[in-house]
């Protein structure tokens, strides 16, 4: 294992981070319509990887619960092993030991993956300018949807994971009045 | 800043000094185990190396640092009431009880009284705080072991909790309600009602918590006998809380050094026999029923009065008096730009938060902030001698071993 | 009383003690603490170990003070032992044999401060990474996170990442 580089600034997601099969046939009628379905399908089960840190991971852990319920919104279980997983959130402060095992973790998920910066210190650092945190992870890994709060609330990580639906179905994430 | 090089964590058998050494080189059929960071039941961050022996694990070295983030060094660097703030974050499954602990040390350093009614309101968050961490441990403990219904049934209690702590302050978890000399807010119209409530509806849930599984005999069969610890040696290894209680040792902050008023209730500390996983369990389930206990105690003798000290250079003056004296303008001027100082000393406070005694180390140079602040962890402590009981169980105990434990990682890293 | 008895037996070792809000600490010579330790344990009945740590005086010759604090569960009282280290490679003797739970929070301190334990079965980081270097909590460590830019600074000759941050 080498060493890791943290990379400034945050890295291109989705369509920006290059070709894949379906974008290569072209934007014709047939491709555009299974575009949409298979898009449906990966943003209607999303699986977390369960990759709790900190404090948000008890809130993350307060999503599944039974109050706010995440398997609502196809989230229905969160896998162990990054193999199957297809959602990394990040809910957590990540010290400078853990940054190597979570850019490995982030490998070792396949194509089609997403990262949800969940609480100020996975977005920023929060209020942890020191030593021993890295200071956002976008720095790590590519960063879908940054959700701010100390600790956010169960609510607020719903409206993540649901921003994030639409962003995979290529849709605008701010609904707009007719 | 530019990139900056992470040297990368080596996972094998690492460098220079090598815990499993030269003097008790493992046979070659040993196989070594890497339980990593990221492990669903490893509670947080934690990265146990284990040497295993077919099924059963001969060796372990706990890895903790995964989630260090230099807590002590953000108290020199904040004023004392700056400070509250990141107390928080450190034991996050219970965070009142670090505001408490916390306060209490900048307290016994300047010398300042905490009114009755302040002191109250800290007792029921911290009791509160005491259920809810206790819930969430059995949920995911339980959870570990394949309870899983278990961990809705306590986040259906969890919730109540954290309801309570949002009515109070605004906040679910992190709710940064003390200050030095008090508490930050009266309770609001109609707080303690919503806490009768909770009072009247959690004996049944507990009840319902144990029906499922006091007597089952899966849990039974996990868990008793499972990682034993006697008196003497839960003394000699340095645990504390709920571990050193199931060991029969009778030692609780909240009876030998009582804070807080709480030499006013009368409530029971449970103890245990046997000192294994599932007379931490009980002990832990008991204790939630002490502390409804304590809190019915608390509402039926709730004292009026103020939240806070109303010495001037170490809490704010109330905003009504801001239009009228001078003096105050001065006083609320000086506390928020620059904060209050404090004798040069050094003091130890401690409390008992759901893992055991949570402590405090506070050295002042008279400045305004804190010239060292060390964090004592209960999880720290119950966390070492880990490497002791999982020798010679199988790796399905080490899982149970490390759920009885209750440590949390923001406790043990700070 | 305590501090008479430890006086008596140990004369010149225990330099001082204080009673500061009710806490008990004496400071000893570095040569004697085990024996004053292994005295309190033995003797006296302290067999709580609370936990060690030490602070840094830049400022002063020796520049660390080396702390542990033990509890008799019996009795219901603390004390806390104090010693020195000084630069430029600072040494306290380490505790574990006498209280065995020491181990960790010896191991600790030497990751953030960068205090040696002589004796000590197992001197290795604990949080920090294994191949860090430098001890975080000593005061000339910069603890250096990123700098923040507000509007109002000029943003020439300042790296793409500050301007972000």
């Amino acid at each position: 294992m080498g060493e890791l580089t943290l990379r400034p600034g945050p890295m291109p997601t989705g369509r920006a981070a290059g070709p894949t099969p379906l974008n290569a046939l072209g934007d014709n009628l047939l491709t555009t319509t299974l575009d949409k379905v298979i898009n449906w399908g990966r943003s209607s089960a999303i699986w977390p990887a369960l990759f709790g840190l900190a404090c948000c991971a008890i809130e993350m852990m307060g999503t599944v619960g039974p109050r706010h319920d995440l398997s609502r919104f196809g989230s229905e279980l969160f896998r162990a092993s990054p193999r199957q997983a297809d959602l990394m959130i990040v809910s957590g402060r990540v010290s400078i030991k853990m940054a190597p095992v979570l850019r490995q973790i982030y490998d070792q998920m396949p194509e089609p993956k997403w990262v949800i910066a969940m609480g100020a210190c996975a977005s920023s650092a929060g209020m942890f300018n020191n030593y021993a945190i890295v200071q956002s992870v976008d720095k790590i890994v590519p960063v879908d949807i940054y959700l701010p709060g100390c600790p956010p609330r169960p609510e607020a990580l719903i409206d993540a994971v649901v921003k994030l639906q639409r962003k995979i179905r290529g849709e605008p994430l701010v609904k707009r009045p007719a | 800043m530019a990139e900056t090089r992470i040297a990368q964590e080596p996972f094998g058998p690492g460098p220079a000094q090598e815990p499993f050494g030269p003097e008790n080189e493992p046979p070659t059929d040993w196989i070594e185990l890497n339980m990593g960071p990221q492990h669903p039941s490893t509670h947080g961050v934690l990265r146990v190396r284990l040497k295993l022996d077919g099924e059963v694990v001969r060796d372990a070295d706990p890895d903790v640092g995964y989630l260090h983030t230099g807590f002590e060094k953000s108290f020199e660097e904040k004023t004392y009431t700056q400070g509250i703030t990141f107390s928080d974050r450190m034991d996050y499954l219970a965070p009142p009880i670090n505001n408490v602990g916390f306060v209490m040390s900048v307290e016994k350093l300047i010398g300042v009284e905490v009114p009755p009614r302040a002191q109250a309101i800290r007792v029921m968050m911290m009791e509160l705080a005491r259920i809810a961490s206790h819930e969430l441990w059995l949920g995911t403990a339980g959870l570990d072991l394949g309870v899983y219904s278990g961990f809705f049934y306590a986040w259906r209690d969890r919730e109540l909790v954290l309801d309570l702590n949002e009515l109070y302050s605004g906040v679910r978890m992190m709710t940064s309600f003390t200050r030095v000399g008090g508490v930050a807010w009266d309770l609001p119209d109609g707080w303690i009602d919503q806490l009768q409530r909770f009072i009247d509806v959690m004996p049944a849930r507990i009840d319902d918590f144990e029906a499922m599984l006091t007597d089952n005999p899966i849990w039974h069969q996990r868990l008793q006998g499972i990682g034993a610890l006697s008196a003497e040696d839960a003394i000699r290894t340095g645990v504390t809380g709920p571990m050193l209680r199931a060991s029969g040792v009778d030692y609780d902050v909240r009876k030998a050094f009582p804070y807080c008023g709480y030499e006013q209730y009368d409530f029971q500390v449970p103890l245990g026999t046997n000192g294994d996983c599932f007379d931490r369990y009980r002990v832990r389930v008991q204790e939630m029923r002490e502390s409804l206990k304590i809190l019915q105690q608390v509402v039926d003798t709730l004292p009026s009065g103020p939240w806070i000290t109303d010495d001037r250079k170490v809490a704010l003056p109330p905003r009504s008096e801001l239009s009228k004296s001078m003096e105050s303008v001065i006083h609320h001027f000086r506390l928020v730009s620059e904060g209050f100082k404090g004798p040069v000393g050094d003091v130890y406070a401690f409390v008992e938060s759901p893992r055991g005694e949570l402590g405090f180390y506070l050295v002042s140079d008279g400045t305004n902030k804190p010239y060292r602040m060390k964090v004592r962890p209960p999880s720290l402590c119950n966390l070492q001698p880990l490497k002791k009981l999982v020798q010679g169980v199988l790796l399905a105990d080490v899982i149970a071993i490390m759920g009885s434990m209750d440590f949390i990682l923001g406790d043990v890293d700070r | 009383m305590l501090v008479e008895s430890l006086g008596n037996r140990f004369k010149q070792a225990v330099r001082e003690s204080s009673d500061f809000r009710g806490d008990l600490s004496i400071v000893v010579d570095p040569s004697a603490v085990v024996e004053v330790a292994r005295y309190l344990r033995d003797e006296e009945g302290f067999d709580y170990f609370l936990y060690a740590t030490a602070v840094d005086w830049p400022a002063r010759d020796p520049r660390f003070t080396v702390v542990w604090e033990v509890r008799s569960l019996a009795n219901k009282t603390r004390i806390r032992i104090k010693t020195t280290a000084a630069m430029p490679d600072p040494h306290a003797p380490s505790l574990t044999e006498v209280w065995p739970a020491a181990n960790w929070h010896e191991r600790e301190t030497w990751d953030l401060f960068g205090i040696k334990f002589d004796g000590h079965p197992d001197l290795r980081r604990l949080l920090m990474p294994q191949t860090w270097e430098g001890h975080p909590l000593r005061k000339d460590y910069v603890s250096f996170g990123e700098p923040v830019i507000f509007s109002d600074q000029k943003l020439e000759g300042l790296e793409p990442d500050a301007i972000r941050g």
